[in-house]
């Protein structure tokens, strides 16, 4: 499992928007919290790797390191219909047909899923987790951005 | 390399971005948040964990086999399909957590080399043998039961993707223990042979089980560190312990005992005690010399090697399909 | 567990307290649906189901019956044959891959087997259970054709018995989904989608052991060759089955051997390979008479339940 392009729970990254949230003065509540999480679906947090998987089919395999050793691929399960994919896992597979088959038993062997996305892992690209401070600093206080910013329109029906 | 972008890399960096990731990596320790494939981790973090993983992955791996071999004996044919879908979960437990591993720079590849090779640990416990049906539900009580009281605080591990493959683990598992609770039970309610039986495998698994934990607290340098990490969040006497209090409870339920006349609620310190374990013997099975040792090694190099030409014939094909549809690729644009 | 000691409550509902996640962070906000965890039993036919049937009166025909158990031991010696390699396979993930076809085989099994018990007493009166008719039953009383108790071989051999197989269980079930007995076509509903995986599963592996390297090519080969004697046998006809057939409750063997013939035949050149040329063999499992083989399976299969019978388990 590395999930971290991915993470298939919040972990840390939510946490710390919920601390650094906390940390403006004057800034949304949670709410902003909800928003920033629903807005990226699959990967909230981290922009960068998510929306490349989307032809999984035509994918080179990865390399392999020796004549037998089969390459990396990350799995995407939709556990049902109108959701996002979500990072599950990783598995070994010799090609494309056999890591989505692989997937299949592997991560939804418990109804876990109803589509699935494997891509070799060396085909993601991530964010630099260093470069988190001016990466992902200029959100930080564009209170404009949520709804929550505009009180004086509060009370006034259907907005 | 595969999946750099993925994978925790050990890089060069100048003394100023070193300092800055042990910056980093404190506070997010301290912050009790996780820690990602791409942070920086101090050498020893990554060591440590790269050995726990791998372990635990080794240890899903091995511990398939004494359950495996019950399979095509298995009473019922519900036991049956019951015991395929565990052992079956074991295999996938153990693919989660080299996956887990494969995130810190170590291929599985290298890691199964090493089991095969008999450099890794693996759990002693799986040396030992399984010489009846009831050993399926004394396993499944006891060691599944141990396993996951390890394991459940495991979901909190400060490095991300070991907490995740713990949760999915956990969630799978939760059938594991209970299913060995009820072979116990029907064991112990059916005849009185079938109750022998149910006793003497609970008699046989008890001590391994609590050994699980590891070594006791004041014998367990490196768990203070990893506790100060975030790895572990409960000593191993702590967690042995509590595993005790559970299991005098859930034994009355079997109508079986346990064979340690020593367990006892100590009202001062609050905890469960319980009679002496043979540490001598748990060195020495760690070491190599248990009862099912080399068995279990050699069944498993020799699933690998068996299977050499079949992972090489499907990395060959790929490999065929891949150049033929850039020649056609290639084709096409000419 | 992975609570506080405070929360007893968790602790003694679930014993393990809330796995749930990981994290201490507050749950359960955005897109917190879209788990890749979350798991369900899901809904479908179970054994259970017709065992509990049966107990409430369902009962077979003694023709339904014979026909249910030949499906059933056809797909439970499948089963055990295929649990030997849980463990033992190629790659870890392929450990997975055998197991569930296992054990949607030996969930085929147990209902079949559950349904012919109904029509079948045991010496006290009761209706035979799946576990009678697996545990208590000796070799020439198998139904099974030959094919399901040929040895596992190394992956190649048990890539081309999944491939016969399963190309024959599809059309099989494919077609008892239409059986005038309601019992039958919900098993066979159930199994066919199943079935159709097994399918192509066994498929992805004759292209690639094919086309591999050259050793998979001739032990794929070899492979072909020793099971492809006992594919005759699948589709031959008898008094039951015509007679079942005409009923509309039972599918003829020789019906499914049209489209065998030519699904298979498309994979196998799409592998290269030749449809085996060899003598079939005289088979006779429908009657009792089996393989070398199925002794030591049972042997090892039964000696446990036969050990304490009576028991339970």
């Amino acid at each position: 499992m590395s999930p971290h392009g991915n993470p298939e729970e919040p972990a840390g990254s939510a946490t710390d928007i919920n601390r650094d949230a906390q940390k403006v003065p004057a800034g949304p509540d949670t709410t902003a919290n909800t928003t920033a999480d629903t807005s990226g679906g699959a990967a909230p947090n981290t922009p960068a790797a998510p929306s490349a998987p989307a032809a999984p089919a035509a994918s080179a395999p990865p390399q392999h390191h020796d004549r037998s050793a089969w390459g990396l691929w990350e799995v995407f399960v939709r556990s049902s219909r109108g959701l996002s994919h979500v990072h599950a896992g990783s598995l070994h597979a010799p090609d494309a047909a056999m890591a989505l088959r692989n997937a299949r038993d592997l991560y939804t062997r418990r109804n876990e899923g109803v589509s699935i996305w494997v891509v070799p892992a060396d085909a993601i690209a991530a964010s630099d987790p260093d470069a988190k401070g001016s990466f992902f600093e200029s959100p930080q206080g564009k209170d404009y951005r949520h709804a929550t910013y505009y009180t004086k329109s509060e009370g006034v029906k259907h907005l | 390399m595969a999946a750099q972008n993925l994978q925790s890399v050990p890089v060069e960096l100048s003394p100023e971005e070193e300092a800055a990731g042990k910056a980093t990596f404190d506070r997010i320790i301290a912050e009790d948040s996780r820690i990602e494939p791409k942070d920086w981790m101090p050498p020893a973090y990554r060591k440590t964990l790269l050995r726990q993983i791998s372990q635990h992955a080794h240890s899903e791996i091995i511990g398939m086999q004494p359950e495996a071999n019950w399979i095509t004996r298995a009473p019922s044919l519900k036991r049956k399909a019951i015991l395929m879908a565990k052992v079956q979960d074991e295999a996938g437990h153990g693919l989660y957590l080299y996956s887990a591993a494969e995130t810190l720079g170590q291929t599985r590849d290298e890691m199964m080399d090493a089991l095969i090779a008999g450099k890794a640990r693996y759990s002693s416990i799986f040396n030992y043998p399984a010489l009846t049906w009831a050993d399926m539900g004394a396993i499944g009580w006891l060691v599944d039961g141990a396993a996951i009281c390890n394991q459940v605080p495991l979901c909190r591990a400060s490095y991300g993707p070991y907490g995740r493959a713990m949760v999915r683990i956990c969630k799978e598992e939760s059938f594991h223990q209970r299913q060995g609770f009820e072979i116990l039970l029907e064991l112990s309610n059916g005849t009185p042979a079938q109750k022998q039986m149910a006793q003497d495998a609970v008699n046989r698994w008890y001590a391994p089980a609590l050994m699980m934990f590891g070594p006791p607290d004041d014998d367990s340098p490196n768990s203070r560190q990893s506790m100060a990490w975030n790895i572990k969040r409960f000593s191993n006497d702590e967690l042995r312990s509590r595993f005790v209090g559970m299991m005098v409870e859930q034994v009355r339920v079997l109508g079986l005992t346990l064979p340690d006349d020593q367990v006892r609620f100590n009202e001062d310190t609050k905890k469960w005690e319980h009679g002496p374990l043979d540490w001598h013997e748990f060195q020495e099975v760690l070491a190599g010399r248990g009862p099912c040792n080399a068995q279990r090694l050699e069944r498993r190099r020799e699933a690998h090697d068996d299977g050499a030409w079949v992972r090489e014939a499907a990395a060959a094909y790929a490999a065929k399909q891949q150049a033929k549809q850039s020649m056609t690729t290639k084709e096409y644009a000419a | 567990m992975s609570t506080p000691p405070t929360n007893t409550d968790a602790a003694e509902t679930t014993g393990h307290g809330d796995i749930s996640t990981g994290v201490a962070a507050p749950t359960g906000s955005g897109d917190s649906n879209a788990s890749a965890t979350r798991i369900t039993p899901g809904n479908a036919l179970r054994p259970e189901d017709i065992a509990l049937e049966v107990r409430t009166g369902l009962k077979p025909s003694e023709d339904i019956a014979e026909y249910a158990l030949r499906l059933g031991d056809d797909a439970l010696i499948l089963a055990q044959r295929l649990g030997h390699w849980i463990s033992r396979a190629p790659e870890l993930e392929e450990d997975i891959a055998l197991g569930n076809i296992a054990l949607d085989q030996l969930g085929h099994a147990r209902s079949f087997l559950s349904y012919a018990g109904g029509a079948m007493t045991n010496d006290d009166g009761s209706a035979k259970t799946e576990d009678d008719l697996a545990y208590f039953r000796r070799e020439h009383e198998f139904r099974s054709v030959q094919l399901f108790e040929q040895p596992n071989g190394d992956f190649a051999v048990t890539i081309a018995r999944q491939f016969i197989v399963s190309y024959y269980q599809f059309e099989l079930y494919r077609r008892l989904t239409e059986s005038t007995d309601g019992t039958l076509a919900a098993i066979a509903a159930k199994a066919v989608k199943e079935v159709d995986y097994h399918r192509d599963h066994s498929a992805q592996w004759i292209l690639r052991l094919a086309g591999g390297t050259e050793e998979s090519r001739r032990r794929m080969v070899h492979g072909l060759r020793l099971m492809w004697p006992y594919v005759e046998e699948l589709f031959r006809d008898d008094d039951l089955t015509r007679r079942l057939a005409e009923a509309g409750a039972a599918v003829a063997p020789s019906s499914l051997r049209e489209d065998f013939d030519r699904l298979t035949g498309e994979l196998l050149e799409e592998a290269e390979l030749d449809v085996p040329d060899v003598p079939a063999a005289p088979g006779g499992g429908r009657r009792g008479r089996h393989s070398e083989h199925l002794g030591y399976i049972l042997a090892e299969m039964q000696v446990l339940a036969r050990e304490y019978p009576g028991a339970k388990w």
